[in-house]
């Protein structure tokens, strides 16, 4: 199955996707030293997002959680690429600084947490393999 | 998006590594909005720069950046994490210290002006009306919009950065006429004075704009403000209301420019302004700390803290937070002297938000409505708002 969305940004990514259906906060919400998801009651609360294709509505919180993602790619703990369904500042400019694939406009629904994926920044694509 | 050859050149690096980067992010969110094209912009203003936020990465960040990166405007910063000359007064530790200024460092080898305030409009980084900029801090994007008649949009660190590198933003939200018509009105029917006062009426209005789900008033009924009080009110309302532009009808310069906001108009009475207050005073409130100066100090706010401070002692820990080159004034005006005299401190370059004083104090005593919530939010103090008079009565008795 090949989602076609929009880039944000470039480069290839394949992984293991681990899906939400709540918004994420990266700071505060997320810690950038395990690249676990810390926020309390948080859908995935207690889980790792590192290296993972993480897939969520859209982001939230302090406009800091861009240097957050940039901490977590120094740290190695960052996601593979992430794909929201409408992207909102402060992940979009994360994802810049970092250099994290990312797509939007991806109908969250259809992908689920463990299916192994392929993210094309570049084309704006996500394949579920 | 159209972008111009020079801008196209800065994408694909021909003006250097920082240049490029800096023109992928501000492409991207161009994108994003549908921006049709860039529009340059007279000056940034920067936020982020307290260690305590960025921490290490960030830190390296602004460090890569640097490497190559010059702005290209007129560019100020945000309020750091300390006082830079009297840091070690105020309780900051040695290891913030450096690593704060490893942070205004980086910044001040890109160009930028390490003024260290949140009242850019106080000390030389002021726009005409209608010109275009790129401001983070949420208070002075709203002053600059709202009481200047400036256009920005909210940015966040890294998108000023990138303006601040390139001299463009991206054209969309606030920087177009059709974005910044009034939403809803609303009408204030009762006396409203003094920076409290104002930002007790920035509370009350941002959470009815939040029940609406509005973000920009057109207000009536309030027949004077000074600048202090307008400072005040709009740290408040972009606080509790996350607005970034309202107009209040013979005091802002567009509150006559577009069509008035159909629908009903919102009434805030006496009672409105009775409550926001109430919410603004926690219970069990063991006052040790007093701070006057959120968003910074004027010359005439220090004037009054020192004709009312004159001749006496303080008793709790009192801090004024001003941008230094208001400090300078303060000095040669001779008020510092009269404020040092009576135990008071000043603290330039930071203020009771970003300072890591967490722990330091128990309950926080200020006339400003955003100090408020941030006091509690980050800080875990409990909190009071009063007058400046009511301030400095707290502070020596």
């Amino acid at each position: 199955m090949k989602l076609k969305g929009r880039k944000i940004y470039k480069g290839i990514a394949e992984g293991e996707a681990i899906v939400t259906k709540d918004a994420i906060s990266f700071y505060g919400g997320v810690d950038p030293d395990t690249g676990k998801v810390v926020e309390v009651g948080h859908e995935l609360e207690g889980q790792s997002i590192a290296g993972k294709i993480l897939i969520f509505p859209t982001g939230k919180g302090s406009t800091v959680g861009s240097y957050t993602l940039y901490r977590m790619k120094k740290n190695n703990m960052a996601p593979a690429a992430i794909v929201n369904e409408k992207i909102d500042t402060i992940i979009a400019v994360g994802c810049i600084i970092s250099e994290i694939p990312c797509v939007d406009k991806i109908d969250v629904n259809e992908i689920k947490t463990g299916q192994k994926m392929v993210v094309n920044g570049s084309e704006g694509t996500v394949e579920v393999k | 998006m159209k972008l111009t050859p020079e801008e196209q050149d800065m994408l694909i690096g021909k003006h250097g590594k920082a240049a490029q980067k800096s023109m992928e992010i501000l492409t991207t969110l161009g994108g994003i909005f549908d921006a049709k094209c860039m529009v340059d912009v007279y000056s940034v203003q920067i936020a982020g720069v307290s260690y305590a936020n960025l921490g290490e990465a960030g830190l390296e960040f602004l460090s890569e950046m640097a490497e190559d990166g010059k702005v290209k405007v007129l560019t100020t910063l945000n309020p750091a994490g300390m006082d830079r000359e009297n840091w070690q007064t105020l309780g900051i530790n040695d290891e913030f210290a450096k690593n704060q200024i490893r942070v205004i460092d980086a910044f001040a080898k890109m160009g930028i002006i390490t003024t260290c305030s949140c009242t850019p409009y106080f000390i030389g980084n002021v726009p005409h009306f209608g010109q275009h900029i790129a401001w983070a801090e949420s208070s002075a994007v709203c002053y600059a919009n709202s009481v200047i008649g400036a256009r920005t949009n909210r940015e966040g660190g890294p998108s000023a950065l990138a303006s601040a590198l390139t001299g463009k933003t991206p054209k969309y939200g606030y920087h177009l006429d059709e974005n910044r018509h009034g939403q809803v009105s609303i009408r204030v029917n009762a006396q409203v004075k003094g920076t409290d006062g104002f930002g007790v009426l920035g509370k009350a209005i941002g959470d009815k704009l939040i029940k609406l789900g509005k973000n920009i008033p057109f207000i009536t009924g309030i027949p004077s403000a000074t600048v202090e009080e307008l400072k005040s009110f709009c740290a408040s309302i972009a606080t509790y209301g996350g607005t970034a532009l309202f107009h209040m009808e013979g005091i802002t310069p567009e509150f006559d420019r577009y069509p008035k906001p159909g629908g009903n108009v919102s009434e805030i009475n006496q009672e409105d302004l009775e409550k926001a207050r109430f919410e603004l005073v926690d219970d069990g409130l063991e006052i040790d700390f007093v701070s006057i100066g959120c968003p910074h100090a004027s010359i005439s706010e220090i004037e009054k803290i020192a004709s009312l401070l004159k001749g006496k002692k303080v008793k709790k820990e009192f801090w004024i937070t001003t941008a230094r080159p208001i400090k300078r004034i303060a000095d040669e005006a001779g008020y510092s002297k009269i404020i040092e005299d009576t135990g008071a401190k000043f603290a330039a370059d930071t203020c009771c938000v970003v300072a890591p004083i967490k722990g330091h104090f128990k309950g926080m005593m200020v006339d400003s409505a955003k100090a408020c919530y941030y006091g509690r939010a980050k800080n875990k103090f409990k909190v009071k708002i009063g007058t400046i008079e009511e301030c400095v009565e707290e502070a020596t008795k």
